[in-house]
């Protein structure tokens, strides 16, 4: 088992790292479009700002290469926001793999912004949830949301507002919420994109 | 439904926890990633980390073990304690860390929050108050408070909640405000001074000192509007058991993380 991990300038890849270790796999973080097109499974990290983000995937020639993959992919929160077609975050075009916008949370006063915290997801079916069941809390930080759309397989709701929280389309899988952070569901989620997805 | 969270704090000195823990099972009461684990295990939402380091040439131990503690743990965790600058929290987050939280230094130059969120992003950069009664703040009727730092022991002359608020506008995404008329007395939270520090900014805020009872997290929870509570001592020494407080809650009609 090959896992890449897309290398950029966005954080928390040693989270994710060490949350894979614990499962037993081992993972190469890479930029090199050879070694993402040939591992058998790629995870598109998350901590950061949309439009730095992508400006460096594009000055890498990444962006090509992250949408033509045909592997399980997986984005996991700013990489799954990554994944749509456009973000408010700086009205930034981003890789548009999932055709769905990612807006800014705009709520009534009470709901504070960041979403941070740990959320429940309702889910439809999916072979992804396969190993979940009954309430399956996530840890979420985030100030943009994906809105729901035909690829979502999960939301979440903040205050007034229902948001995706996990998206699927062919072998793109996308998580708002951080599994690496997410104790027994994450890791749950995490085994079953590594061995079954 | 986003729950409220429940956070234990441990104190770290060297690289080891000092507050006395009461733990039954544990191979090192005194090493902070078997405590991590044992909170994990029981339901805590995410965890604090304090250095109380006396010398700057033993950060490094608290470098690495933050990184043991990520290699360890699948929840959040936020680490503080003489956090300086950029290259001290670059090392922390590269070790691992979730946040950081940032306290006397914000207060000596505040610009340094602006420059972590807008280096880090605003998600973890928390902002440390300490802050203890002063009747010269006094305001319409409300109590004021000021802004201590160096371990409580230095008054700054800030009030609090204007304090927050400018943290909150500079960018920090999390306020840990504590009680120090509060804290260890296990007489409840600072509820009132936590709902005006919450009504004012825009991001969650997490009370601190005072917990006691059960009936304190659920008015912190209540009439407080905190986001998360944060507690030492009375977790260390099982006088409140975490999953125990979450039924509480639950019951009690406050959104809580529980167990499948």
């Amino acid at each position: 088992m090959r896992i890449a991990m897309v290398k950029y300038n966005a954080g928390n890849t040693r989270s994710v790292l060490c949350s894979l270790n614990r499962l037993g796999y081992e993972a190469e973080v890479t930029d090199d479009p050879k070694l993402l097109r040939s591992a058998d499974k790629v995870i598109f990290p998350g901590v950061g700002e949309a439009s730095t983000a992508m400006a460096y995937l594009r000055e890498k020639g990444l962006d090509e290469v992250l949408i033509h993959l045909e592997q399980p992919f997986l984005g996991v929160c700013l990489g799954m926001q990554l994944m749509c077609s456009f973000s408010e975050e700086h009205n930034t075009t981003t890789l548009g793999i999932f055709d769905v916008p990612v807006r800014k949370f705009i709520l009534p006063q009470e709901y504070k912004v960041p979403h941070m915290g740990w959320n429940t997801l309702s889910r439809s079916e999916d072979p992804f949830f396969s190993h979940l069941e009954g309430e399956s809390w996530c840890y979420f930080v985030h100030s943009y949301y994906v809105e729901v759309g035909p690829s979502t397989i999960a939301t979440t709701i903040y205050g007034p507002l229902s948001f995706t929280a996990v998206l699927h389309k062919d072998n793109f899988y996308g998580c708002q919420f951080h599994p690496e952070k997410s104790a027994e569901v994450g890791a749950t989620l995490l085994k079953t994109f590594v061995e079954e997805l | 439904m986003l729950a409220k969270r429940i956070i234990p704090c441990l104190d770290v000195r060297d690289g080891r926890t000092v507050k006395g823990v009461n733990f039954v099972n544990l191979r090192d009461a005194g090493d902070a990633v078997e405590l991590a684990k044992v909170y994990s295990a029981c339901g805590a939402d995410e965890l604090t980390f304090l250095d109380i380091t006396a010398t700057v040439e033993n950060r490094g131990t608290f470098c690495s073990l933050v990184a043991r503690i990520a290699d360890h743990i699948s929840i959040p965790f936020t680490v503080g304690g003489g956090i300086r600058n950029i290259a001290d929290v670059a090392a922390l987050l590269d070790s691992g860390a979730d946040k950081i939280s940032i306290n006397s230094q914000a207060v000596a130059k505040a610009s340094v929050i602006d420059e972590l969120a807008l280096q880090f992003g605003s998600q973890c950069v928390v902002c440390a108050i300490d802050a203890r009664r002063n009747a010269q703040f006094d305001k319409n009727g409300e109590e004021g408070w000021e802004v201590y730092v160096h371990g409580g022991r230095t008054p700054t002359g800030i009030e609090v909640v204007s304090w927050a608020r400018e943290a909150y506008d500079r960018g920090a995404g999390e306020i840990l405000l504590t009680s120090m008329e509060h804290d260890g007395v296990k007489g409840g939270f600072a509820v009132d001074l936590t709902r005006r520090v919450s009504s004012a900014v825009g991001i969650p805020v997490i009370a601190s000192g005072g917990a006691g009872t059960m009936e304190h997290f659920r008015e912190v929870f209540t009439d407080g509007k905190a986001d998360a509570a944060l507690a030492a001592s009375i977790f260390h020494f099982h006088e409140i058991d975490i999953p125990e407080l979450k039924i509480f809650l639950s019951k009690h009609g406050i959104p809580m993380r529980t167990r499948q």
